[in-house]
Formats: C-alpha cells, sequence, structure tokens
C-alpha cells in the first residue's frame, strides 16, 4: 500500500494546477482520475479526423504580457509558467444580441462604455457607478457575495433591458444559480469577462492541459488515468485513504476532491446516501458544426455572441422541453486574433451552447437520445441563424453533447457545468485533512478552477 | 553564504516566480511589492523556496523582513552564513 502527502480526485483543471504545488513543493503526491484522459469538463477529443475540444469557447480573465495583476498573472507565477506557456491569442470582439438592441464589447472596457453610451445614453452615468459598484477579487466577503446582482443592478441601472443585457453573458459563463446570481460571482464574472476579456490558445484547451500535465509529471507527480475513487475511507473524523473502483486503497494524510461537495460527501463512508445540499440544476447541450469556410467569411466576425430573443432573459432550467433555444451562445474559434506563425485553423467552426434540461435528457432510451439529439441540433441551430449569418449549408461534420455526455464524462451531478448554487469558499469539509476545490469551491471556468486549485493547495495543504 | 550569494539567490528566486519580469535594475532598497507587484501569495512563496532549496525556516511573524532585497539579504546573512 502506498502512502502519500496527498491524493487529489479528479485531473481536471484545478486537481492539475493543485498537484502542481504540491509536487513543486516537494509533497509526494497522486491524482487520480476516473476518466481515460485528462481535462474533466474542459478536456478534448478527436473524431474521424478531427480535434475537438469538449468545453472551451474562451479563456476568460485575458490580461496582456507584462500585466502583474489579476488572477491570470497570479496563477502564471504560482505554477512558474511564463506568459507565453499559454499561447493566448485575444478575441476580435464579441456582442450581446437581444431583440432591437446590441452591445458590442471587447477586451478594453471603453468599447462596451462607448456601446452603452450609444445604445443606452441616459444610462451612461449609472454604468460608471455599477464599475465602482464592483468589489476585487480578493475583497470579496461574505456578505457582499450574498447579496443579490439582480437587486445591486435594480438599484443602478434604470433600464431593465441592460440589465438584462448585461446579466447574459455573465450568467451564461459562470452562474450556477438559477435566475439571480451572487453579486460576489456576478462580480468576479463582469471582471473576468467585461474588464480582462477573452482569448484562447491556438491550439485549443489541450495546449493548457499538456502544459499542465507535464509539468506535474517533471516534478515527481503522479497520475494515474481509469482510477476512479468508489470510497473514501473515515476514521474517527479523519480521512485514512481512499478505495478504487477496482478495490484497490490508497492511503494518504490529506485528500482534495475536485468531483463536487455532493459528489465527494457522497464518497465519505461516514456520510449518508442523503446529502443536504442542493446540486446544481443548470446543464448544456453544446452544438458543434464544422465549415467549409471561416465564418467571417460567411459575415460573422465576431467571437462570442450571447444571444437572447426577447426583452428577458430566463437563465433557468428548460422545464417543458429538452432544451431551451431563446437564448444561446454563439463561439467562433477562428475569430480569434492569432499570430501570423500560426495560420488559420483547419476548418471553420460554430459552436453553440443551450440550457438544457439533464433529468429529461437523461430519461431518453437510446435509439430516442439519438432522434433527440437529431431534432435539437437542427432547432439550435435554427435558433441561432436569427443572430449570425446562416452557414448551415456549408456544414461538413458535426458533433453534439448533451447534459448526459457531461454526467457520463465528469460524473457531476446533473451534468451541472457551474456546479451547485451554494459554493463552499473555504474548502473545508466535515473532516479534518478532507478539502475540495474547483468547480464548487466557488470558482468556475478555466481560470477561475485553476486558481481554487491553487489557493485551496496554499492554504490547507503547503502549511506544514 | 555570502550576502553577494544571497543576493544572485533570491534573485534566482524571483526569476523562478516571475520569469517575465526583467529584474536587471531592481531597486535593492525599494520594496518588492513596489518594484514587482508581487502579491501575498507570492511573498509566501519566496519564504517556501527558501525552505525548500536551503532550509531555512522563517517564522510568519518575520516574514516583513523581506520587504526589499536590502532588508532580505540582512535578514537571511546570519541565517544562511553555513550554507555552502
Ligand atoms: C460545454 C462547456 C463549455 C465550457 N466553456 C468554457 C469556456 O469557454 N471557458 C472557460 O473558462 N470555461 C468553460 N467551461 C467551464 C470549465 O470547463 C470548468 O469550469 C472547469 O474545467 C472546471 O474544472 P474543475 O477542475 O473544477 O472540474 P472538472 O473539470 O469537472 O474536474 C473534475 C475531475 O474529477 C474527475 N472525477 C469525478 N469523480 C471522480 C472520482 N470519483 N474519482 C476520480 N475522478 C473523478 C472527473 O472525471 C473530472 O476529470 C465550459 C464547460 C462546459 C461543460
Amino acid at each position: 500500500m502506498s502512502t502519500y502527502d496527498t491524493i487529489i480526485i479528479g485531473a481536471g483543471m484545478s486537481g492539475l494546477a493543485a498537484g502542481i504545488r504540491l509536487a513543486h513543493f516537494d509533497r509526494r503526491v497522486c491524482i487520480l482520475e476516473r476518466h481515460y484522459t485528462i481535462g474533466g469538463l474542459n478536456s478534448f477529443y478527436r473524431l474521424r479526423g478531427r480535434d475537438y475540444d469538449v468545453g472551451l469557447h474562451a479563456v476568460t480573465n485575458f490580461t496582456p504580457k507584462g500585466t502583474k495583476r489579476g488572477p491570470l498573472a497570479r496563477l502564471l507565477r504560482q505554477l512558474r509558467f511564463r506568459w507565453d506557456d499559454f499561447q493566448l491569442s485575444p478575441q476580435v470582439g464579441s456582442r450581446i444580441v437581444f431583440p432591437g438592441t446590441e452591445l458590442g464589447f471587447g477586451n478594453d472596457i471603453d468599447i462596451l462604455r462607448g456601446e452603452i453610451a450609444r445604445e443606452f445614453p441616459s444610462e451612461r452615468d449609472n454604468f460608471e457607478r455599477l464599475l465602482e459598484r464592483l468589489v476585487d477579487y480578493d475583497d470579496l466577503d461574505q456578505e457582499a457575495y450574498d447579496t443579490s446582482a439582480r437587486a445591486v443592478l435594480n438599484e443602478i441601472i434604470a433600464t431593465p433591458l441592460l440589465r438584462e443585457m448585461l446579466l447574459c453573458p455573465l450568467m451564461w459563463y459562470g452562474n450556477a444559480r438559477e435566475r439571480d446570481m451572487d453579486f460576489g460571482q456576478f462580480c468576479i464574472m463582469f471582471r473576468s469577462i467585461f474588464l480582462e476579456g477573452f482569448a484562447r490558445p491556438f491550439a485549443g484547451v489541450r495546449l493548457i492541459l499538456k502544459n499542465l500535465v507535464r509539468r506535474f509529471r517533471s516534478l515527481g507527480g503522479e497520475l494515474r488515468l481509469r482510477s476512479g475513487v468508489k470510497r473514501i475511507c473515515v476514521d474517527n473524523g479523519h480521512v485514512a485513504g481512499v478505495v478504487l473502483d477496482n478495490g484497490d486503497e490508497l492511503t494518504a494524510n490529506n485528500v482534495l476532491s475536485s468531483a463536487g461537495w455532493v459528489e465527494t460527501m457522497r464518497m465519505c463512508d461516514d456520510v449518508s446516501e442523503h446529502v443536504e445540499t442542493k446540486p446544481g440544476q443548470l446543464s448544456f447541450t453544446e452544438c458543434v458544426s464544422v465549415l467549409d469556410t471561416e465564418p467571417k467569411k460567411l459575415g460573422n466576425p465576431n467571437t462570442i455572441v450571447f444571444y437572447n430573443d426577447s426583452e428577458n432573459f430566463h437563465w433557468e432550467k428548460p422545464d417543458q422541453d429538452l432544451c431551451d433555444v431563446r437564448t444561446g451562445v454563439i463561439c467562433s474559434p477562428n475569430n480569434f486574433c492569432y499570430s501570423p506563425s500560426d495560420g488559420e485553423l483547419p476548418d471553420g467552426v460554430v459552436r453553440i451552447t443551450s440550457l438544457a434540461n439533464f433529468p429529461r435528457w437523461n430519461d431518453l432510451t437510446e435509439e430516442q437520445y439519438e432522434v433527440e439529439k437529431l431534432k435539437w441540433f437542427d432547432r439550435i441551430n435554427e435558433s441561432a441563424v436569427r443572430f449570425v449569418p446562416d452557414y448551415r449549408n456549408r456544414v461538413v461534420d458535426y458533433d453534439m453533447f448533451t447534459p448526459t455526455t457531461i454526467r457520463r464524462f465528469t460524473w457531476h451531478d446533473n451534468g451541472a457545468v457551474y456546479g451547485a448554487p451554494d459554493k463552499h469558499f473555504d474548502g473545508r469539509t466535515h473532516l479534518n485533512n478532507l478539502f475540495i476545490c474547483g468547480t464548487d469551491q466557488g470558482f468556475v471556468g478555466i481560470i477561475g478552477a485553476i486558481v481554487s486549485g491553487i489557493s485551496i493547495t496554499n492554504q490547507y495543504l503547503l502549511r506544514d | 553564504m555570502t550576502p553577494a550569494q544571497i543576493r544572485d539567490e533570491i534573485i534566482a528566486i524571483l526569476e523562478d516566480i516571475a520569469p517575465d519580469d526583467d529584474l536587471s535594475d531592481l531597486k535593492d532598497e525599494v520594496p518588492f511589492r513596489e518594484q514587482l507587484e508581487l502579491d501575498s501569495m507570492d511573498f509566501l512563496d519566496i519564504v517556501m523556496e527558501l525552505r525548500k532549496r536551503h532550509r531555512v525556516q522563517i517564522p510568519e511573524e518575520e516574514y516583513e523582513q523581506l520587504q526589499s532585497m536590502q532588508s532580505t539579504v540582512n535578514y537571511l546573512t546570519p541565517l544562511m552564513v553555513n550554507i555552502g
């Protein structure tokens, strides 16, 4: 039986980042991953000769080389990477599109400022007041965090449409709660999207993941794939070790789990099957269309288009149907400012994210599932082409995944992409040597998950 | 280690933590925080790197000694005098 300083459950962004910190400071660390590959919610795969990313639309929190502050700069220092290692190319520009009104934005807040002044002249000063109200990442306390973002917006922004338009991208890229958003999460997402920005490595998420895993291994970290944790063994208020799906037992002084809060509790053999936390409800489908041309040649130069087809933005699990196509996110990975040495991506690509109902997808028979996938792929694209030029007759290949795909490859309850609505910021559990990081600790997205893995590790696992 | 060697070692640690920073005109008497915008996590890393590389233990209440290059070298000199 081997003993580790720390066992990490999950080789997603947060687990890998935590592993690097621990291995760098000479801890014996092992990452256990149930899947046959790394990456979790943001992995990559090959299908019919083409490379696909599972999640990646854009890396948020982009700040240019030389920037010293903010999460990206911080995580690069903490993980000892150079800015160039992540090969981030900034976005071209994005839009929020509602009926009759559009707001463009980019990696410079002045673009959004100008757009708001043009579309909502009476809100110019209010928008400045909103910027002043934003709390900085490190200054968020529980009280600020728990305030309703809608309540704060109602107080500051007079025009309902502008409130909805501002919430739309922020909820899409990081809100685990239905309908409203915690003000703390609003501040985090506002900074990461509007004040910092979007970027993408030319090679996609695999570049980031390969950097992380290579570093982890070169520092002596151990990564075991196809090694799901079935049980966390508890002895007297203390974790003694874990049991793998295949029955192997491993012991460790600490366990750090990125599997999710409820999911982790369920593994603890001292916790009853019933855990008192609401799991997340929000899951997505992702429709990826490969085109025989670039989106910009069809008249869509935008990096991301967040669309909503009425004045009210409904951020909730679709009740009546498998998906809700009233709102969505259209991403064109071609539309980033790649360096000339990169050239162009091999294919044009359009990716569309829609809200989806996990239980409904989960209840389908295998045959129904295939039929529904086809049907919704068409409906979702039909909805999207109301907001970008029609690309449907240029599609040469496609793939689609659903909440059950997300669930199958990441084991998150309900395929909830942003986890449970109630977060566990301190990362602690009822056991003194079991901690959680990642989605349910509080930070979401690629950069958020990495920061989460780093900060929980620093707080509890490097202190002796 | 001599004060000059300790300085070189701190430079090496800073280069490791912030590889994109140019440290060639670092001013020894000006706080790191002002020149490099290091945050509290980075300061902790300097401490941890010293422990990792040289087994030097710095108690938490003495972290403030590491404000600038000058104060760091002054503080570390007696602690590292017997380190090769
Ligand atoms: C469709 C989609 C689009 C997205 N788009 C973006 C985007 O454009 N930009 C962005 O920044 N973020 C995006 N995200 C979000 C981002 O991917 C996640 O927030 C982030 O990857 C979460 O990382 P994590 O480490 O917290 O969790 P995860 O990635 O879920 O990692 C947890 C890991 O634990 C493993 N695991 C679970 N249970 C066990 C067990 N019992 N034993 C062993 N291993 C286990 C899982 O297999 C998984 O690998 C997207 C996500 C999706 C699904």
